[in-house]
C-alpha cells in the first residue's frame, strides 16, 4: 500500500466542519424535541382515541416504518416543492426527520402507556383529576420513565440518520465533508475525521440523555431502581 | 421531458431486484459476522469481549452513510477498483453485523442460566453447551427481532444509493432526472419499499405475539 494519509487540509477546512457540526445538532435537537411531541401526542391517540384516530395513527406509523428515510426526504424536498410548496432544504430537512422520529416515538410511547395499569387511571378518576390531567400526570410521566432508555437510543439513531439530509444539500456535517472532499480529493481522511465527530456526538447525544433524565425523573434519581 | 409511462414503473421495479438482493448480501454477511460477534460479547475471555464491544459501539456510533464512503473510498485506496455493489456490500454487512451481535446476544443471554448449569452438570464442554443447549433455544427467542431487523436492512440498502449503485432510490433518481415528477415517482419508490418491508413488520409482530402466547 503506496497510499501516504494526509491531513493537512485541516489547517484550512476545520471552520467548515465545525458549522456543520453545529448544524447537524440544531437540525437533530429540532427533530427530536418536535418528533417527540408528536410522537406521543399520536400514542394517546393510538390508546385513547376512536377507532377512525386509532386507524389513521396506525397507518402513519407503519408508512413511515416501513419507508427509507431518503425517500421520505426526498418526497419532503422535492416532492411538495413540485406541488407548488416551497420549502428551503433545511426546513425539508426538519419535517421530514420529526416525522420518522414521530413515528418511531409513537411506537415506543405506547408501549410505555400500556405498561401502565388501568388502576392508576381509576385512582386518578377517584381523587377528582380530570382526563386530560390523568392521562399527563398519571400516564404519560411515568410511562416515559419507563421507555426512556429506548427514547435515548432513537434520539441518538436519529442524530446519525440526520447525515442522510446531506442528498438534499443541507449543509450539515455529511455534506460539508462532501464539500471538503471534492475541494481536496482527500476523500478517505474527510470521512475518517467526520465519522469521529459523529461518535463523538453520539457520546454527547447519550450523555445529554441521561443528563435529561436526571433532571425530569426525580424519584429515579434519588432511588436509583427502575419503575 | 418524457411523459411518466408504464416503462418506467418497469425500470423501478427491475432496479427493485437489487434492492432485494443486497438486502440479502447484508442479511447473510452480517449473521456470518454478527453470531461471531455475539459469542465474543460472551466470551470469558476479555480481549475478546473488549474487541467485540468496540467494534459495535464504533459501527452504531457512525452513521451507515459514513461507513459507506468510507469503504468506498477506503477499497480505491487500497488499490482496488471502485464498485459500488462490493463497498455497498462490505459496508451494509459491517452495519449488520453490529446490530444483530447485540440483537443475538441478548437473546442467548435470555436464555435462563439455570440451562447453562444443567448443561455443566452433565459434563458437556463449552461448545456443547451452545451447540446442543443454549443456541436452539435462543433461535426461537431470536426470530422475531431477527425479521424486524430485516426491515431496517431493506430500508438502510436506499443509501447504497449515493455511491452510485442502481437499487430501487437511485432508479426513482434517474427516472426523476428525465420526467421531473419527484411526487409521484417517489412516492411510487416508497410503495415499493412498503410492499417489501410491510410483510416483514407483519411476520415480526406475529411472531412475536407467537412467542409470548405461553407466558
Amino acid at each position: 500500500m503506496s497510499y501516504k494519509f494526509d491531513f493537512a487540509f485541516l489547517a484550512d477546512k476545520w471552520p467548515d466542519f465545525v458549522a456543520g457540526a453545529w448544524l447537524t445538532i440544531q437540525l437533530t435537537i429540532l427533530s427530536i424535541a418536535f418528533g417527540f411531541l408528536l410522537g406521543t401526542a399520536c400514542a394517546v391517540a393510538r390508546v385513547y382515541g376512536g377507532p377512525l384516530l386509532r386507524r389513521l395513527v396506525g397507518a402513519y406509523v407503519e408508512t413511515i416504518r416501513n419507508t427509507p428515510l431518503l425517500i421520505q426526504i426526498f418526497i419532503v424536498y422535492f416532492g411538495l416543492s413540485s406541488l407548488g410548496l416551497k420549502l428551503s432544504a433545511e426546513v425539508s430537512a426538519v419535517i421530514a426527520l420529526t416525522v420518522n422520529m414521530g413515528a418511531y416515538t409513537t411506537e415506543i410511547m405506547r408501549a410505555g402507556i400500556q405498561s401502565i395499569l388501568r388502576t392508576q387511571l381509576e385512582a386518578a378518576d377517584c381523587l377528582g383529576l380530570t382526563r386530560f390531567q390523568a392521562i399527563l400526570h398519571v400516564v404519560l410521566l411515568p410511562a416515559m420513565e419507563r421507555v426512556y432508555p429506548s427514547l435515548a437510543s432513537q434520539g441518538v439513531l436519529l442524530m446519525l440518520a440526520s447525515s442522510i439530509t446531506s442528498q438534499i444539500s443541507t449543509e450539515e456535517l455529511t455534506a460539508t465533508a462532501n464539500l471538503v472532499q471534492s475541494d481536496t480529493y482527500r476523500s478517505f481522511e474527510v470521512y475518517v475525521i467526520v465519522a469521529v465527530v459523529y461518535l463523538a456526538l453520539s457520546a454527547l447525544y447519550r450523555l445529554g440523555f441521561w443528563a435529561i433524565g436526571q433532571v425530569l425523573f426525580e424519584r429515579r434519581r434519588r432511588l436509583g431502581t427502575p419503575l | 421531458m418524457i411523459q411518466l409511462n408504464a416503462n418506467h414503473l418497469l425500470y423501478l421495479l427491475e432496479a427493485a431486484r437489487w434492492t432485494v438482493l443486497l438486502s440479502l448480501i447484508a442479511f447473510l454477511g452480517g449473521g456470518l459476522v454478527g453470531l461471531p460477534l455475539a459469542l465474543m460479547r460472551l466470551s470469558k475471555i476479555g480481549l475478546l469481549r473488549t474487541l467485540a464491544s468496540g467494534y459495535i459501539q464504533l459501527i452504531q456510533g457512525t452513521p451507515l452513510l459514513i461507513v459507506l464512503f468510507l469503504s468506498y473510498f477506503g477499497l480505491g485506496i487500497l488499490g482496488y477498483k471502485l464498485i459500488p455493489l462490493v463497498a455497498a456490500g462490505i459496508s451494509l454487512t459491517l452495519y449488520a453485523a453490529a446490530f444483530l451481535g447485540e440483537i443475538w446476544r441478548g437473546c442467548i443471554e435470555a436464555v435462563p442460566r439455570t440451562q447453562w448449569e444443567a448443561s455443566d452438570c452433565l459434563g458437556l464442554n463449552r461448545f456443547q453447551q451452545y451447540a446442543y443447549v443454549v443456541l436452539p433455544q435462543a433461535v426461537r427467542i431470536a426470530i422475531p427481532p431477527t425479521v424486524g431487523f430485516m426491515v431496517q436492512i431493506v430500508k438502510n440498502t436506499s443509501l447504497a444509493s449515493v455511491i452510485g449503485f442502481v437499487e430501487l432510490s437511485r432508479a426513482g433518481q434517474i427516472v426523476n432526472n428525465s420526467t421531473f415528477e419527484p411526487f409521484a415517482i417517489f412516492s411510487a419508490v416508497a410503495l415499493i419499499y412498503f410492499v417489501l418491508c410491510y410483510p416483514l413488520s407483519v411476520a415480526a409482530r406475529t411472531l412475536e405475539r407467537k412467542a409470548h402466547a405461553g407466558r
